[in-house]
């Protein structure tokens, strides 16, 4: 069951938002309708699920409705028309009463400017959501002791918001939000203030909190790079519509328009694509019926230098290469437990593009990527620069 | 070119204003009555009080709270005990107490009203609308003018006095109290929204601890702006340094007049940093 469902959700800022929507019925653009009728659409019909524990990251160039939809799932925005599901209820239509109810216990908020109160302390600050709800002093700040405990500023809790760097201010925004425990965290480019080392610095350290919360996260970013970094799944919109959905690589590998591919463009490929996208079915042989001669055979076939050897269970045992092979079969070795070179270079699957670059240069056979043991796949040089390069295709062929 | 305004008899506009004044003592004398005499016995009684602490006593406690007040310097404690004293030795202490009674009961009322007026004025776009000309209306009108009205509800003495300060002097204070909540950044707004925030805890935890500082910028200009009104009011015989300052005048006193009119200066001065240092 989905926590959040949203079901063709807009909003039309502007004095007649029944003419815009009809309009966009016709499919006008945003600007016809700018034109016409002198609304702004900012968000059109956008539907949506998101599961527990996902961190669902909405992107999209300035203006195209980000905050606007994040904002509507809280309901700090009016919905013009659709619905939004928290755990079944709509929280479109709710009364003021429950959703009050629903900001309190579920939904907890962080800003792009950190909107901290200034006149308060950081603790008490953090407290803040828990004050209201009218829990009581001694209970509601050992919550944001600990919260703050995990943001890392268990120290700072007496200073005022404006002694904090920008980076310690906004996980004093975290904490916040984090001390309701709610289930649901909205974060509208939370990051987006802080300078480039502070920023991945917090979008680590996310994903670590992320790891043991289990937080249902809704992220709002502009930049590519962050929401491949932290979204399980990525939504990108464009003048108020959702124009595709998908895992990281669903958008880098299959992008659905002109627009998305724009985007991901300039993307550094090498970050993103790991070893599982590059990698080949590995040509072996099996240690226990294999010897030299047959190893030598598959190497002629595949014209490979050298070739892995795996047990039955493609447990990875070593490689030969073709030299060692031809010097046993003439030595008459029959088994190639003897000649095995263990020396392996091996990478897991998600190993970055940039690292195994690094490896490559410096191993004499393709590199093995390897789980529990395992081996999954080969990757071979030439793959490498070819993903480097953006060569299309690379990820699709081995999937 | 007004040739035509020849035919137009003159529109009896002071005659209605006279009417209206007329009619609301009328009905409204059960209420202004018990106000004229209740408020007007408080009023007697809390100068009187004040009157009855020995000066030195009063001296010292302002010179040091001047000397808290302003961050442990030593300027304004210093002032404080030179004017005050001089004021005492003019014979004007009994004057000075019953003016200082005037301007806090004025501001004080002035600060209830208005706070309230400014936040709703804040919330609601419509009463900005109509409040905001009132303002302006209550502002330029001479302040003379208000004299009339106080007498005709109140007769004479300090509560006519504190009325026609109230609707001179409390403008400030709506305007700038609904200007430091509109100045709450929005995102501010929104988190504590996004938190769950009923419209009072908004109110009260978010918007007014931020609108404090600008709020407590109009609460001085309104305290400042009563106490101009106390030389005014003398006319309708509210007692205190103003009325010292209206009958030299009327007797063409220069020097008393200018005795009096110094004590009001260091009265104004000590009030005025003082509401400034509580803004800190
Ligand atoms: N209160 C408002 N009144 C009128 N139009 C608005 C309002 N808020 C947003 N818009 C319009 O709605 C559209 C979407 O704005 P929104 O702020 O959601 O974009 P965004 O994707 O968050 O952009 P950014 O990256 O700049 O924050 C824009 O065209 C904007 O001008
Ligand atoms: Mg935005």
């Amino acid at each position: 069951m989905p926590v959040i469902k949203v079901e063709s959700l807009s909003k039309v800022f502007g004095k007649h938002p029944e003419r815009a929507l009809k309009l966009l019925d016709e499919n006008k653009s945003k600007e016809e309708i700018l034109e016409e009728t002198g609304n702004t659409v900012g968000v059109n019909r956008a539907s949506f699920e998101v599961e527990e524990g996902e961190v669902f990251v909405i992107m999209g160039l300035s203006g195209s409705g980000k905050s606007t939809l994040v904002r509507l799932l809280n309901r700090l925005i009016e919905p013009t028309e659709g619905n939004v599901y928290v755990e079944e209820e709509n929280l479109a239509t709710m009364d003021k009463e429950s959703l009050r109810k629903i900001r309190r216990e579920k939904m907890s908020m962080v800003f792009q400017r950190f909107a901290l109160f200034p006149h308060r302390t950081v603790l008490s600050n953090t407290e803040f959501g828990l004050e209201i709800q009218g829990v009581d002093k001694a209970e509601r700040r050992e919550k944001a002791e600990k919260a703050l405990e995990l943001v890392g500023l268990g120290g700072y809790i007496h200073q005022t918001p404006g002694q904090l760097s920008g980076g310690m201010q906004q996980r004093v925004g975290l904490a916040r939000a984090l001390t309701n425990d709610p289930q649901v965290l909205l974060m509208d480019e939370a990051f987006s203030a802080l300078d480039p080392l502070i920023r991945k610095e917090m979008q680590d350290e996310l994903l670590d909190l992320q790891e043991t919360m289990k937080k249902t996260i809704i992220f709002i970013t502009h930049d590519l790079d962050e929401a491949l970094r932290i979204g399980d799944r990525i939504a990108l919109m464009k003048d108020g519509s959702i124009v595709q959905i998908g895992t990281p690589e669903d958008i880098l590998v299959n992008p659905a328009n002109d627009y998305v591919e724009k985007f991901v463009e300039d993307v550094d490929r090498s970050k993103i694509l790991t070893a599982e996208h590059i990698m080949k079915r590995p040509e072996t042989v099996d240690i226990d019926k294999h010897g030299p001669r047959v190893a030598l055979e598959r190497m002629r076939e595949e014209g490979l230098s050298s070739i892995y050897v795996t047990d039955r269970r493609r447990t990875l045992k070593g490689y030969v290469s073709a030299d060692t092979a031809s010097k046993a079969r003439n030595e008459d070795v029959r088994n190639i437990s003897e000649i095995l070179n263990t020396d392996v270079p091996t990478v897991d699957k998600d190993t970055s593009l940039n690292e195994i670059f690094e490896q490559i240069y410096d191993s004499p056979v393709p590199i093995a990527v390897v789980e529990d043991g395992k081996l999954l796949g080969v990757i071979v040089r030439g793959a490498v620069i070819g993903a480097l390069a953006g060569e299309n295709g690379v990820t699709t062929e081995n999937a | 070119m007004l040739d035509f305004m020849e035919n137009v008899p003159v529109i009896p506009l002071a005659e209605g204003v006279s009417w209206l004044t007329d009619r609301i003592t009328e009905i409204f004398s059960f209420i202004f009555e018990p106000i004229q005499n209740q408020f007007g016995a408080f009023m007697e009684w809390t100068s009187g009080q004040l009157a009855s602490i020995p000066p030195i006593i009063v001296i010292l406690l302002v010179v040091i709270g001047a000397f808290f007040a302003s961050g442990k310097k030593f300027g304004l404690a210093a002032f404080s005990l030179v004017g005050l004293l001089l004021i005492y030795n003019q014979e004007s202490w009994e004057q000075l107490m019953s003016t200082f009674t005037l301007v806090l009961i004025s501001s004080l009322l002035c600060v209830i009203i208005g706070v309230p007026i400014g936040i709703l004025m804040s919330k609601s776009r419509i009463a900005q609308a109509i409040i905001t000309p009132i303002l302006d209306f209550m502002q330029t009108m001479p302040a003379f003018v208000y004299l009339i009205p106080a007498v005709a509800f109140f007769s004479i003495g300090m509560v006519p006095g504190v009325f026609a300060s109230l609707v001179f002097a409390t403008p400030p204070t709506v305007r700038f109290t609904n200007l430091g909540i509109r100045q709450v950044s929005e995102e501010l707004i929104e988190a504590s929204e996004s938190f769950g925030s009923t419209g009072s805890q908004k109110l009260f935890k978010v918007e007014m601890p931020m609108a404090k500082q600008t709020i407590m910028a109009g609460i001085n200009q309104t305290v400042m702006l009563a106490l101009s009104m106390v030389v005014i009011a003398s006319m309708i015989g509210a007692p205190g340094l103003g009325r010292d300052v209206l009958s030299s005048l009327q007797r063409a006193e220069v020097g008393t007049g200018f005795v009096a009119g110094l004590g009001i200066v260091i009265l104004a001065i000590i009030i005025d940093r003082f509401t400034q240092s509580l803004n800190k």
